[in-house]
């Protein structure tokens, strides 16, 4: 029934455009990925594998894969339980001392980055964690906790608590009734704060930019250092895996994540 | 219950409170107390015109995503539920795209002989490539796009919870659609857009690896001295102090819009 007016034509222009603006840069890696020039040329001249072929046969560009796909891993392995574990804590706690918490757990998400990656740069020198795995993985803990934490705690914000009183008045003690009752209910949210934190830890550039080095070097870093010196489009080729493979998780992670989250 | 919370809050605390604190403790302890790296930031020019820059961008970037977010907010708010969804995914697509992958984008698209120029060039638009990156142009571009879903995804929750009756009984009491948007809608968006803006801006302060990538070396923000004086300076008790300022910024920007508005508001998204 409503009239198209001229300024709702006009509204729905200007949408459109930044809608383009927002979109286009991603979708444009993927033609050039496929292009068989050496240097960026648009339309490409011919398709080719020739980058994506660079890519897989170039050890160094294997091994910073490697390194990025072990340190999510790892990431999600560790920060999964903990931020279960803080995210149910702070839903139970009635003691103040929660709230201080809470805003603690999430200071990663307020810190510029720069200012964590140079400070936490300075604390490993200091204890030798410079250049080393278990480096890497402790510095994407801490930046993929926050996820989890909101995550879950959205999750047992529509979860009933009495569900677990229940079952430990008819004798399971806390531990079970938690696994039994509570964690099979927020799967999803826990889910979803996993799979954000593996993206969070497949994406972290500035961190390793300061801690890694030698052979434990994470693709974002190698790629931050390829961008700098010379664009090669074997670059066009891993982002487009790299959009590939996050857009993919996405996907999984929304479709579990509890509406209104 | 603090058992449980206690492994989580020993990362945070080993590896941000920590190492901030130790950052605050260097720039003012070398062989003694001292304020010298403090001075500097005063007295010269670099410092504080890199400071300078840094806000100056960030303000620019936080209108411009304003002005480009607030009409996708709006427009997604007000088509039916399937046309929302998609809009909505479509500004949060490039949401999980890597910074990098982002970076590397806009050098393909903007660089001399990038695809805008060759596109240009093709029409015969122009005839010598324009020097779109490498400059604070190029930066401004890709920061507008890597921040604009965190403008437009508070405004669109905020816009959502104006109830529509509101424009209906301004418009039963005579007011146009121009003027009821103007009296009504636009005052009730405003804590969107202030969660928004306070969100992209302080995102903004720091931002390092597009400056950096897209700034040719001649946009030097903030982030970015912090990172020349440990890397190529080894001035520790400099970059630490300039790392504390910022954090002091930012902090300080997040407690005054906490006068105004929840922060769970602002830190909600991402």
């Amino acid at each position: 029934m409503r009239t198209i007016s001229p300024g709702r034509i006009a509204l729905i222009a200007v949408c459109a455009l930044v809608l383009v603006f927002l979109i286009l840069p991603v979708l444009i890696i993927a033609p050039i990925s496929f292009s068989s020039a050496r240097f960026l040329t648009f339309p490409p001249p011919s398709l080719s594998l020739r980058w994506y072929q660079q890519y897989f046969s170039n050890p160094a560009w294997m091994q910073a894969t490697r390194v990025t796909l072990t340190v999510a891993f790892f990431t999600v392995a560790i920060a999964t339980p903990l931020g279960v574990a803080a995210a149910y804590a702070i839903s139970q706690s009635k003691l103040r001392i929660m709230r201080l918490i809470h805003m603690t757990l999430l200071l990663p998400l307020v810190v510029p980055i720069i200012i964590t990656a140079v400070g936490i740069f300075f604390v490993y020198v200091r204890v030798g964690l410079v250049a080393t795995m278990p480096g890497l993985v402790l510095a994407n803990v801490m930046l993929g906790l926050p996820y989890v934490v909101i995550s879950v705690l959205a999750g047992l914000q529509s979860f009933d608590p009495t569900q677990e009183m229940v079952a430990r008045s008819l004798g399971m003690n806390r531990l079970r009734s938690f696994f039994a009752v509570t964690l099979p209910q927020i799967k999803s949210s826990v889910v979803a704060g996993g799979i954000f934190a593996f993206i969070s830890a497949m994406d972290e550039t500035i961190i390793a930019l300061f801690i890694s080095g030698g052979q434990y070097q994470p693709l974002t870093k190698r790629m931050f250092t390829a961008l700098r010196d010379e664009i090669d489009p074997t670059i066009a080729a891993i982002s487009t895996l790299m959009t590939a493979a996050s857009f993919m998780l996405v996907l999984v992670a929304s479709a579990r994540q509890p509406k209104k989250a | 219950m603090l058992a449980l919370v206690s492994p989580a809050l020993l990362v945070i605390l080993a590896l941000i409170v920590l190492p901030v604190g130790w950052l605050a403790w260097q720039s003012i302890y070398h062989d003694g107390f001292t304020l010298e790296n403090y001075r500097r930031i005063v007295t010269e020019s670099i410092y504080w015109r890199s400071f300078a820059l840094t806000f100056e961008i960030s303000l620019l970037v936080t209108v411009l995503a304003l002005l480009l977010g607030y009409p996708v907010a709006y427009l997604a708010n007000a088509v039916p539920r399937g046309w929302s969804v998609l809009i909505l995914a479509l500004v949060v697509l490039p949401f999980w795209t890597s910074v990098l992958v982002r970076a590397y984008a806009w050098l393909a698209l903007l660089q001399r002989t990038g695809v805008i120029n060759q596109f240009l060039r093709y029409l015969d638009v122009i005839g010598e490539p324009l020097a779109l990156v490498h400059n604070t142009f190029g930066t401004v571009v890709a920061t507008v796009h890597i921040l604009l879903p965190f403008m437009v995804l508070p405004l669109y929750a905020t816009m959502q919870k104006i109830p529509g009756d509101l424009m209906h009984a301004g418009a039963s009491l005579g007011a146009g659609p121009a003027h009821a948007f103007v009296r009504i809608f636009l005052p009730l968006s405003l804590p969107g857009v202030l969660a928004g803006c306070t969100m992209v801006f302080v995102l903004c302060l720091g931002f390092y690896i597009t400056p950096e990538l897209l700034g040719g070396g001649r946009t030097v923000m903030v982030s970015m001295l912090v990172s020349r004086n440990v890397e190529l300076y080894n001035q520790f008790g400099a970059a630490s102090a300039v790392a504390v300022v910022l954090l002091l910024s930012v902090l300080l920007i997040f407690f005054v819009v906490s006068r105004f508005i929840s922060l769970d508001r602002v830190l909600g998204q991402k």
